[in-house]
């Protein structure tokens, strides 16, 4: 029996490679500045839903994602993977989301999507590593969630099971169907990009890309309905704007410090015999050691 | 009333360390704000609990004792709490940044619509000013923490919402007792008064837990690798060192990534925050997500062949050279200098 499945991935700055204007003044990400990626754990969240698809046939796989016009970047990904369709979540009154008001706006274009047996997400998204979302939307969708997933052993009969990796161990826990699930990074990496699928999503588009494509660009998406990538605005989905956006969001970002090293004054020693037992004295009269 | 709260996790029988530094803090702040340090324990044969919790200062402990709270599992847990805090009204909630912690709170945020800042590595009470609106907030938890792989420092607020809620890893704030003869007051918490089938309805099937090997966080004296070390074999010598001088090891990101090192040794923002008398650092460069687990070491030396390595900056000796070279040396001469 095919499963429904949804996946959430982020698209996030590559935090690896931050520069100096990557905070603006109001303490929010300056996303332009930065490389975008998918966001690591996301990927495991998606080989995931790969495996069931596999294994389960009939499984189809949605990847819904908030972010800028440049996020459908995430979904051409997810296709080029094996994910069956998407949706980029993107409006400007989602800007300044903190978890809270990105786990309600994703909650509301889930129940808008509406048929979904399963919802896996990527445990922490590293712009923030706060691995809120995943447990938030699952609040508000009033399901159960499994967190720190790392491996579905089976999705049979409205019934999952699910290997979780704790601080100091793992857990098989069994929920009933539909739940959301977060995924860690110690689970099975994302396998490649497919050829074959890379050939047939080349020129998946939003509808705002096409419009902004060049003029020579021809447009083949009524023939071919899964070129379309779906952009949902805030008009598409039923959302109460006071949860939304910076308003939405309880937390907020009062100040922000670049870290800066504070020198201290050191003594430089070489490798030299002197040096060393000179240095192993001084720790055992002053008792450090010994 | 508006108290803060502490939601303590247990460990084989005890409360977990992470729990007591809480409360630790959680006095603290409540002695600033004037208030009550108010804990939760919820699971299962926890007679006697709260003789472990009323040294850290805690006024009120209450305790939630059913089967059905051990093992943890989300909705239960998370439907207690949400009702406790939606009676009491905490302004502070605060949990440890576990695998249960960062289950739980989201969940709990969510449902009571209170925002939460993950693995906080400060917590302070003060003002804010909001200047559109024109309103001045007196007694905010600030709540700070490093953002963006640990290249900034936030401070983050909730103005509006209760309660302001955080978590934090365990080793980042210091546990002490608080009075061995504080008294608080133990409340039962009635259990079914919140737990539906509903809450049920996800099953634990099996369960393998191991018990921590290594415990770097209690040592006075860590010796840390990097990937400098160059291979797992290499890393034998700093086990040696350890062995003779009476430390533990412990290693870099890049190093548990290498495989020189398990990860349960990992220092740094994303592992253990340390605080040694003495810290070692060996073929480690010091990435602020390193030294953000080990800067309030009381001594570091530093040995690191480039002299212009950034952990050199906050060493207060510097070794200029090969690790490999170097530490066989200070095993010999701490056997020759010592009795
Ligand atoms: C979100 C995030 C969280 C992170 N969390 C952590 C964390 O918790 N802990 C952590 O440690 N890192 C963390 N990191 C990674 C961190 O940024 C660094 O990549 C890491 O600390 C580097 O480890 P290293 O110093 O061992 O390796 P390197 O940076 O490769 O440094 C190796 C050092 O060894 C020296 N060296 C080489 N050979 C020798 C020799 N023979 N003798 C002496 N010296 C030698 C080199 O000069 C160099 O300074 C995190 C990163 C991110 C993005
Ligand atoms: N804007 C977003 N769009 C889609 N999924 C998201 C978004 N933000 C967070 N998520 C999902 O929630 C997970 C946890 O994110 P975070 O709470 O930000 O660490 C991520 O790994 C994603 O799967």
């Amino acid at each position: 029996m095919g499963l429904k499945i949804i996946v959430l991935a982020k698209q996030v700055p590559d935090t690896r490679n931050v520069g100096k204007d990557a905070m603006k003044a109001d303490g929010t990400v300056n996303r332009a500045a930065l490389p975008a990626i998918f966001n690591p754990e996301d990927l495991n969240a998606l080989e995931q839903a790969l495996r069931l698809k596999e294994k389960y046939k009939g499984t189809t796989i949605t990847l819904l994602t908030m972010g800028p016009g440049r996020a459908a970047d995430i979904i051409r990904e997810g296709l080029f993977r094996g994910a069956d369709d998407g949706y980029l979540l993107t409006d400007r009154a989602f800007a300044g989301s903190d978890t809270l008001a990105t786990s309600y706006a994703l909650a509301c274009a889930i129940r808008k999507i509406k048929s979904f047996d399963l919802i896996i997400a990527g445990r922490q998204a590293i712009d923030g590593d706060t691995a809120q979302v995943g447990p938030q939307v699952a609040e508000k969708l009033n399901l159960p969630q499994v967190t720190y997933a790392e491996e579905v052993l089976k999705a049979e009969k409205g019934k999952i099971q699910i290997k979780r990796r704790l601080e100091r161990g793992v857990e098989t826990v069994e929920s009933p169907l539909p739940c959301v699930i977060t995924v860690n990074s110690s689970a099975a990496p994302c396998r490649p990009r497919a050829a074959k699928l890379l050939m047939k999503y080349k020129h998946a588009r939003t509808m705002s890309e096409r419009q902004t494509q060049a003029e020579d660009y021809i447009d083949m998406s009524a023939d071919r309905p899964y070129l379309n990538i779906q952009e949902w605005s805030v008009n598409d989905v039923e959302t109460d704007s006071k949860w939304l956006g910076l308003s939405g969001s309880p937390t907020k970002v009062k100040t922000i410090e670049n870290v800066v090293f504070q020198a201290k004054e050191s003594k430089v020693l070489t490798s030299s015999d002197k040096d060393i037992e000179e240095l192993i004295k001084e720790l055992i009269v002053n008792h450090t050691i010994g | 009333m508006n108290n803060v709260f502490v939601i303590c996790e247990m460990d084989e029988g005890k409360v977990a360390d992470v729990s007591l530094e809480l409360l630790t803090k959680g006095r603290t702040l409540a002695n600033t704000l004037n208030c009550k340090l108010e804990a939760i324990v919820l699971g299962h044969k926890l007679k006697g609990v709260e003789t472990q919790i009323f040294p850290f200062g805690a006024d009120v402990v209450h305790i939630g004792d059913d089967p059905r709270l051990d093992p943890y599992t989300t909705l239960p847990h998370a439907a207690i709490v949400n009702g406790v805090f939606g009676e009491l009204k905490p302004q502070i909630g605060l949990l440890g940044a576990t695998t249960m912690g960062r289950d739980l709170g989201p969940r709990v945020s969510s449902a009571l619509v209170s925002g939460l800042t993950a693995d906080c590595t400060a917590l302070e009470i003060g003002d804010h000013e909001d200047k559109k609106a024109g309103k001045v907030y007196k007694n905010l938890l600030y709540q700070i923490r490093p953002a963006f792989g640990g290249n900034i420092v936030a401070t983050i607020i909730n103005p509006d919402c209760r309660p302001q809620m955080a978590t934090v890893r365990e080793g980042v704030m210091k546990k002490e007792i608080y009075d061995p003869n504080y008294k608080g007051v133990v409340r039962l918490i009635d259990v079914n008064a919140y737990l539906k089938d509903e809450h049920l309805v996800v099953k634990v099937i099996e369960r393998h837990m191991e018990k921590s090997r290594v415990n770097i966080k209690n040592s006075s004296i860590i010796v840390s690798g990097g990937y400098g070390m160059g291979s797992k074999e290499n890393f034998q010598v700093l086990y040696d060192l350890a062995e003779v001088i009476g430390a533990e090891v412990g290693a870099s990101r890049a190093a548990v990534d290498a495989g020189y090192a398990d990860h349960d040794r990992q220092v740094g923002q994303t592992g253990i925050t340390v605080r040694p008398k003495l810290y070692i650092a060996c073929g480690i460069s010091g990435q602020i997500q390193h030294t953000a687990g080990m800067e309030e070491s009381s001594m570091v030396i530093a040995i690191n062949n480039d002299p212009g390595a950034p952990i050199n900056k906050i060493a207060d000796y510097v070794i200029t050279g090969d690790v490999m070279e170097i530490i066989p040396k200070m095993i010999k001469y701490y056997k020759k200098n010592s009795k």
